[in-house]
């Protein structure tokens, strides 16, 4: 019982072909970016369009 | 079918970042901008005449759509932003051989990315209604971006780190707000605290709601079967 368990759940695993490191570290990255530009940067055309989102997220805002 | 990784977080983003923004509108904004009649005097608390009485009301969304566009647009940046930083972690958890993601369970990591990178936070930030100033923006950035990776950090060791180590989250957590979030040293606000007591309840509900519904999404949409 144990062993068929196992085995579903690496065949479950390796169904997922994404598993992999490099795709891992492309999505922190692309996650940091975009989080950047919508809740951090101070650039003021930037703070100005995001601004209502900001504080709805509770972003520090300005 | 192939389950991507980055195509399935922008899907769950998108999704959960207009389910964000449409709970916004209906809870978040109008009080936000209620907040602004007082931030730009249109309505006075406290006023001259020595009445702690004043009005009020919503403003209603009115019809800046332009702006309002912007709020739904940076939402959905948002909210992708976080679906590739959570499925990321979720990836890791299982490359790593720490569990086996379903969509339910998705529920949960939503809700733990909720509590490290709003709730904690907004413990020692609250979400700031319009007419309340608070401390320099650069020190309080800081502290905000310490506090969400070590609440982060810390929940990850509490679910996955083994006897005593699993202890050292609770350090984590509690660490930025014993050091303390930076403040102003005088209350100068001009909006009513009441206004802004609810814009933090309310902005922390949809926040919730759009975290759990995210964590749901993203696993779903990695683990389907399509």
């Amino acid at each position: 019982m144990n062993a068929q368990n196992n085995t579903a759940a690496q065949t479950k695993t390796i169904a997922r072909t994404d598993l992999s490191v490099l795709p891992i570290a492309f999505a922190v990255l692309g996650g940091l970016m975009l989080l950047f530009a919508s809740g951090y940067a101070q650039a003021s055309v930037l703070h100005d369009a995001a601004h209502d989102q900001r504080h709805a997220m509770a972003f520090p805002c300005h | 079918m192939t389950k991507n990784l980055l195509t399935s977080a922008v899907f769950a983003g998108v999704a959960a970042g207009l389910i964000a923004a449409l709970l916004q509108f209906v809870f978040v904004i109008p009080a936000l901008l209620e907040g602004e009649l007082f931030e730009t005097g249109a309505r006075i608390h406290f006023g001259a005449n020595g009445s702690p009485e004043s009005d009020r009301g919503s403003p209603g969304l009115g019809t800046e759509w332009a702006r309002h566009a912007m709020t739904v647009g940076f939402n959905v940046v948002t909210y992708v932003g976080f679906g590739f930083l959570l499925l990321a972690a979720m990836a890791f958890a299982e490359l790593r051989g720490l569990t086996t993601i379903t969509s339910k369970q998705g529920i949960i990591w939503g809700l733990a990315g909720f509590i490290a990178i709003q709730l904690a936070p907004a413990i020692g930030l609250p979400p700031e209604l319009p007419g309340t100033p608070a401390a320099e923006i650069g020190p309080r950035q800081m502290w905000w971006l310490g506090t969400l990776v070590a609440s982060a950090l810390g929940l990850w060791v509490i679910a996955f780190g083994r006897g005593v180590i699993a202890l050292s989250g609770v350090i984590l957590l509690l660490g930025p707000h014993i050091i303390g979030a930076p403040h102003l040293d005088a209350f100068w606000g001009v909006a009513p605290p009441e206004l802004s007591a609810e814009f933090v309840t309310l902005s922390l509900g949809a926040a919730a709601a759009g975290w759990s519904t995210l964590g749901f999404l993203c696993a779903w949409f990695w683990t389907k079967e399509l």
